[in-house]
């Protein structure tokens, strides 16, 4: 059975966990203001709200729920269109409505419930802001100016919070319904009941984190699998410091890790990097140790983390293993980790002040778009001679890689412009992409050659960028 | 006046196909398409999908009950493929299950024994080969081969653009329920119910009457369910028929991309001759159209290309020709624009050469050709021209002069940064080029309570039809709006009604709207004379009350409509409306087939990431010509909305075939279309007002297609960046300009590295 409260709604369903949200909500509890886009997380139609306790209150997050699975919901709030529905318009939907920023309507429930979601975040009353909010909505009508002058709107109502609790200043300012008051002493109750009950006790042959690649994958195949939830496990979530090593167990989210104090101090233009990996509410649900375990070639964090020679901890159930993640990636979607082994954590050393890093990254679209290539670098240059480096690159092999041919050449050298020049030759001998929907083998190779220049001219911008753009860099 | 859905649709209450409450019994139907692009088929196994649980039928060609044919313009295109498959996903069985789930588990057990045959993808080896959908066409004006002696300058090239996926964010869909005595009621995700209609029909074998299409709303349409509605339609209904059964079919995307048809991919020729003072004496082109596996919309398509090959400028001596050519693709279809942003293309790509050759900016020659009132289309039509007006206005409006010293300055300063900067000139004639469907038809009945209901042939799809239909009606009738609700679009109600497409539908339907208030108007004054014993001449309509001589009365809407129900007079009214004036000879290919002429003016700035070859649109400035605008809210929805769509096509929006006819671009993941970050931080819009009369509606010019082409400025703004980097840079004039073509351009290709030539239209791609 499981249980969680579905806008004002106790829900117990006996349903299969590993179906999706959005079929439970539209089909099962005819609620149809959730639309259906694209079922792969890219349009943000059916986006959400989905509430959790947390130190006490509710915080609330978007989430596409195309792809989350009802395994995902036990003990929270889900919120839906009908759910923020009050008889006058809401201040979002009256922003919307005055700015002609619905044209068909079939994405706006989603538009609506994306800046509803920024009006119960704790983020700045901004233009910008609230624009980032809707990141993960597609609309294909309006060209959406219309809808960053809505935003705006809803930015600009928000100013008069003053550091109230977001859903009680929502529910004074008609934001959201007075139901939402009552939600934090529900799951309260919810929660204390719920202990203990959702133990699956069977070998699983699935496991799920926030579940962002597998149920774009597997859709059909999955709804009836025998499913491990592995995103609320208590053990797999938190970012923290101890001494020189950063943790992160591998149930936290992106948003998590953007959030994460530990991380804004070490890479201060973190929030810059993640603004490239896909859109809000799959940040919101997609986990680190998935993005590792997925095992593309191309994810974005694989290729951040391999660049600071992270370290991974499996467990079995029995005991816990190491394994360094350049070392995980034996072939194509081929991994270093048993059937019954879970990634538990991730650490890595966290840079020091000689440390320089940046990541990069270029797709077809710039935002909420697979990388054609992605590149992250980790160096260290003492008196102009290079004495640590780490370079990874995506898109470029069959597996997530570590450029360690062009680290080696790179090592203990004078950094130069010509020594840039001649690493991205040795770059060239170690890589082999193909050719596919996201760039030919030439441009993949072209777009590395440029990134690791991106890198060093960004890190060390003493260098002479004509000298790194003569053809013959090429 | 806002979108008269915009509070249902904020609230998430407006229903779309999926929405529909079911019918108890309904059955759910899911297509099987065929697995590869050409071939005969040997052996067809649906016997196991049969055999999976919840499955009622496999239905297959067998199974039609009427013809098994759905081609709307050509009869080349059957519903169920039966010996022959000619693109991948052309449907081959329609499984029909209990659930959803039982029948998408079911057709993954059905396969299919296919001896392959050549496939082709590229429309000039169609061509070479001798497969075209219909005999070229050509479209003449003077004589180019003589006045190529008067040209000083003469340019000759190549210039493609890719398909565009239309992304409704609905997908396609219908629901059919039966009827008593072998009826069929049909919800369809539809632009064009009588196309609709008539597919049904033939499919079914049930003559028109028998099937009643409702549409209610589309999440989307862009022209993509203009004709390819039909074939969900179909299937249902043949289904529904044969099994007694409501059955209903919800496309996953996935099969909604592989299915479908997408905009016409065209690859052409030109040759442009300019004298010594940059006028153009003389353009040639040849398109070749890649029309996909069966003609659908193409001939009309392709025709639309040729009306506007010479986009907004007057060119003496034109001879174009066009091929529809067969390709082992899904049938392409009708996208904003209707082939004519591929034939405006080829145009600016052709001024662009001969300005790169002579070292001019293209806006020097753009500006010495823009068409005057008087001149001739190639077409016959002569020209009531704005462009002069719009182009004069942008240019002085937005500072062209300032802007272009900004952005030298800009790239001066700059090395790894470059701006580029277009102008496009836009004009787009407005009516379908097929004249006869130049005709609407409206209902409107008055209720005794005041109320008023209004049924039209327009398909409510976001482009705010309903919203300017209810303006009309409730301006005409003088009355409050709040009395007037427009009902979905029925073919019981309106009959033979044209898709809403050519960017006519306001104007068409809401001339019928008018026509038919304006004969209520004419009776209810009758009635109101009597009453007030005076001539009718004397009575006005103002406000909800009646006037005479100006005077006010005590007789008000409701009590006026109450005394003509009493006295026995209709309140109720269908009218119908066809344009006048305007007849296309398409043999001679010349006539007045264009009711009027949409013109504007764009100016589009983009910026270079010279390092890693991505970019930003970052303004686009336009003066367009509204007319008189009934509802800027909407119009200028319209215009965002479709500039943004043509930035897409012309950037970012890459459709992917490989060689085996195979769609890699077939997920949101692989097919991108623009995100909120990727639209130009400004668009600014400024209306050219015309006070001469038109054959708009209140003289508010259609606004769906004409904003689109604007976007073809990025591609050359692009460009121009790109040339301001690397002047010598050898860039093909092959759109989208994807971050990947700049890249190779800025650079010229010159890599040391480069181990294959593939161009990115027939990547291999690794599966």
């Amino acid at each position: 059975m499981i249980s969680f409260i579905l806008n004002n709604k106790q829900i117990n369903t006996s349903l299969p966990p590993g179906t999706t949200l959005l079929d439970f909500v539209r089909y099962n509890q005819h609620l149809t203001g959730t639309k259906i886009g694209c079922r792969e997380g890219d349009c943000g139609a059916c986006t959400v709200l989905v509430g959790e306790l947390c130190e006490g209150a509710v915080r609330y997050r978007t989430a596409t729920s195309c792809l989350m699975p009802l395994g995902n919901a036990p003990g929270k709030h889900i919120v839906t269109i009908e759910g923020i529905n009050l008889d006058v318009l809401t201040p979002v939907q009256q922003a919307m409505t005055d700015e002609s920023a619905t044209q068909c309507g079939f994405c706006t429930p989603g538009f609506v419930m994306s800046l509803a979601g920024f009006c119960l975040s704790d983020k700045a009353p901004t233009r910008q802001n609230a624009i980032a909010a809707i990141d993960g909505n597609i609309c294909r009508c309006t060209g959406y100016k219309s809808i960053e002058r809505a935003a705006e709107r809803v930015a600009n109502q928000l100013e008069g919070c003053n550091g109230e609790e977001a859903a009680q200043f929502a529910v004074e300012q008609s934001i959201l319904p007075d139901y939402f008051t009552h939600i934090p002493e529900r799951l309260h109750t919810l929660s204390l009941r719920l202990n203990g009950e959702h133990q699956n006790g069977t070998l699983s042959v699935q496991y799920v984190g926030g579940g962002t690649d597998v149920y774009v994958q597997k859709h059909d195949e999955i709804k009836d699998a025998s499913i491990q939830f592995l995103s609320d496990k208590p053990y797999l979530k938190g970012i923290r410091q101890e001494g020189r090593e950063c943790l992160i167990q591998a149930a936290s989210t992106v948003t998590d890790l953007i959030e994460s104090v530990v991380i804004q101090t070490y890479f201060p233009d973190f929030k810059t990097y993640a603004k490239l990996v896909s859109s809000t509410p799959i940040r919101n649900m997609a986990t680190i140790g998935g993005n590792f375990v997925n095992a593309s070639p191309i994810g974005d964090f694989t290729i951040f983390f391999l660049a600071l020679d992270a370290t991974l901890a499996l467990n079995d159930g029995s005991q816990t293993r190491e394994v360094p993640l350049h070392r995980f990636y034996k072939g194509y979607k081929t991994l270093d980790k048993q059937a019954d082994e879970v990634l538990e954590q991730i650490r890595f050393t966290l840079p020091n002040s000689a440390t320089r890093f940046n990541f990069e990254k270029v797709s077809k679209r710039t935002h909420l778009d697979i990388a054609s290539v992605n590149s992250a670098i980790r160096i260290t240059v003492e008196e102009d001679i290079i004495t640590d480096i780490c370079l990874s690159a995506g898109g470029v092999a069959p597996i997530p890689k570590r450029l360690e041919k062009t680290e080696e050449f790179l090592i203990g050298k004078e950094l130069t412009e010509s020594l840039v020049i001649d690493a991205i030759n040795v770059t060239q001998t170690e890589i082999s992409p193909i050719s596919d929907a996201r760039g030919t083998e030439t441009y993949k190779r072209l777009l590395l050659s440029q990134l690791i220049k991106a890198h060093f001219l960004k890190l060390f911008p003493g260098l002479n960028v004509e000298q790194l753009l003569t053809p013959s860099a090429l | 006046m806002k979108n008269i859905d915009s509070r249902t649709h904020v609230r998430g209450e407006s229903v779309y196909l999926d929405d529909i409450p079911l019918i108890q019994g309904t059955l759910f139907g899911v297509a099987f398409g065929s697995p590869m692009a050409h071939g005969v088929i040997r052996n067809l196994n649906v016997a196991d999908a049969e055999a999976m649980p919840g499955v009622v039928r496999v239905l297959t060609h067998k199974d039609v009950t009427g013809e098994n044919q759905i081609g709307g313009i050509i009869p080349d295109e059957p519903l169920f493929a039966d010996h022959h498959v000619h693109y991948v996903g052309m449907p081959i069985a329609f499984v029909v299950a209990e659930t959803d789930d039982d029948a998408r588990a079911a057709v993954k057990k059905i396969t299919v024994d296919i001896e392959p045959l050549r496939v082709i993808t590229d429309p000039r080896e169609a061509q070479a080969l001798g497969e075209l959908i219909i005999p070229p066409k050509h479209f003449r004006l003077g004589d180019t081969s003589t006045a190529w002696a008067q040209c000083m300058h003469i340019f000759e090239g190549c210039a493609d653009t890719n398909g565009q996926e239309h992304l409704y964010i609905e997908t396609q869909g219908a629901y059919a329920i039966p009827q008593e005595n072998n009826g069929i009621k049909l919800y369809s995700s539809t632009q064009g119910p009588t196309a609709v209609q008539r597919a049904v029909s033939r499919s079914s074998g049930l003559p028109m009457h028998q099937i009643e299409v409702d549409v209610i709303r589309l999440g989307g349409g862009f022209g993509g369910k203009e004709d390819q509605a039909n074939m969900w339609a179909a299937l249902v209904a043949v289904a529904a028929h044969v099994l007694k059964k409501p059955v209903k079919y919800s496309l996953h995307r996935m099969e909604d991309m592989a299915m479908t048809g997408k905009r016409h991919p065209y690859s052409s020729d030109f040759k442009i001759g300019l004298d010594n003072d940059l006028k153009i004496i003389a353009y040639e082109a040849t398109f070749y159209q890649n029309a996909g596996a069966a003609a659908d919309l193409s001939p009309a398509v392709l025709e639309r290309t040729l009306f506007h090959c010479t986009n907004s400028y007057y060119v003496p001596n034109v001879s174009a020709t066009a091929y529809s050519c067969r390709t082992h693709l899904p049938p392409n279809t009708a996208f904003r624009g209707f082939g004519g942003p591929q034939g405006m293309f080829v145009i600016e790509a052709a001024i662009a050469k001969a300005a790169e050759s002579l070292r001019i900016d293209a806006s020097v020659i753009q500006e010495k050709n823009l068409i005057q009132t008087g001149d001739e289309f190639p077409f016959g039509q002569k020209a009531e021209s704005e462009a002069p007006a719009c182009w004069h206005k942008t240019t002085e409006l937005y500072e062209l002069n300032a802007i272009r010293e900004r952005i030298a300055t800009f790239n001066n300063e700059n090395r790894l940064s470059k701006k580029g900067l277009a102008l496009m000139p836009v004009c787009f004639g407005i009516s379908f080029t097929n004249t006869r469907m130049n005709q609407a038809r409206a209902l409107v009945h008055l209720y005794t309570d005041g109320s008023v209901n209004v049924s039209t042939g327009a398909v409510e799809m976001g482009q705010g039809v309903n919203t300017k239909m209810l303006q009309v009606a409730a301006q005409v009738l003088s009355i409050r709006s709040e009395r007037v609700k427009l009902l979905t679009t029925s073919t019981y109600r309106i009959a033979s009604t044209s898709p809403s497409a050519a960017s006519a539908t306001a104007d068409l339907n809401g001339r019928a709207v008018q026509l038919a208030c304006d004969e209520l108007v004419k009776r209810l004054k009758t009635v109101a004379a009597g009453e007030l014993q005076t001539d009718v001449e004397a009575i006005t309509l103002k406000d909800e009350w009646v006037y005479v001589n100006d005077q006010k009365t005590d007789w008000d809407w409701e009590r006026l409509l109450m005394a003509a129900f009493s006295k026995r007079v209709s309140l109720s009214e269908h009218a119908h409306y066809a344009t006048p004036g305007i007849h296309f000879d398409p043999i001679a290919a010349k006539g007045h087939p264009f009711a009027y002429h949409v013109y504007g003016t764009a100016i589009v700035e983009t910026t270079v990431d010279c390092l890693r070859g991505i970019y930003e649109i970052n303004n686009i400035k336009v003066v367009h010509d509204f007319g008189v605008s009934m509802n800027t809210a909407i119009d200028r929805g319209q215009i965002e909305g479709g500039i943004v769509q043509g930035l897409g096509w012309m950037t970012m929006e890459e459709v992917i075939f490989d060689k085996t006819g195979r769609l890699r671009s077939n997920a949101l993941s692989t097919y991108k279309v623009p995100d909120i970050y990727s639209v130009p931080d400004e668009i600014a819009i400024e209306a050219l007002k015309t006070e001469q009369d038109n054959l708009a509606i209140f003289r508010s010019k259609a606004v769906g297609e004409p904003p689109l082409m604007y976007g073809i400025g990025a591609y050359f703004a692009l460009r121009n960046a790109i040339l301001a980097f690397n002047p010598t840079a050898r860039i093909p004039f092959d759109a989208p300009m994807t971050p990947e073509k700049v890249l190779l351009a800025l650079y010229d290709g010159r890599t040391s590295f480069s181990t294959n030539d593939q161009t990115a239209s027939y990547v291999a791609v690794n599966s």
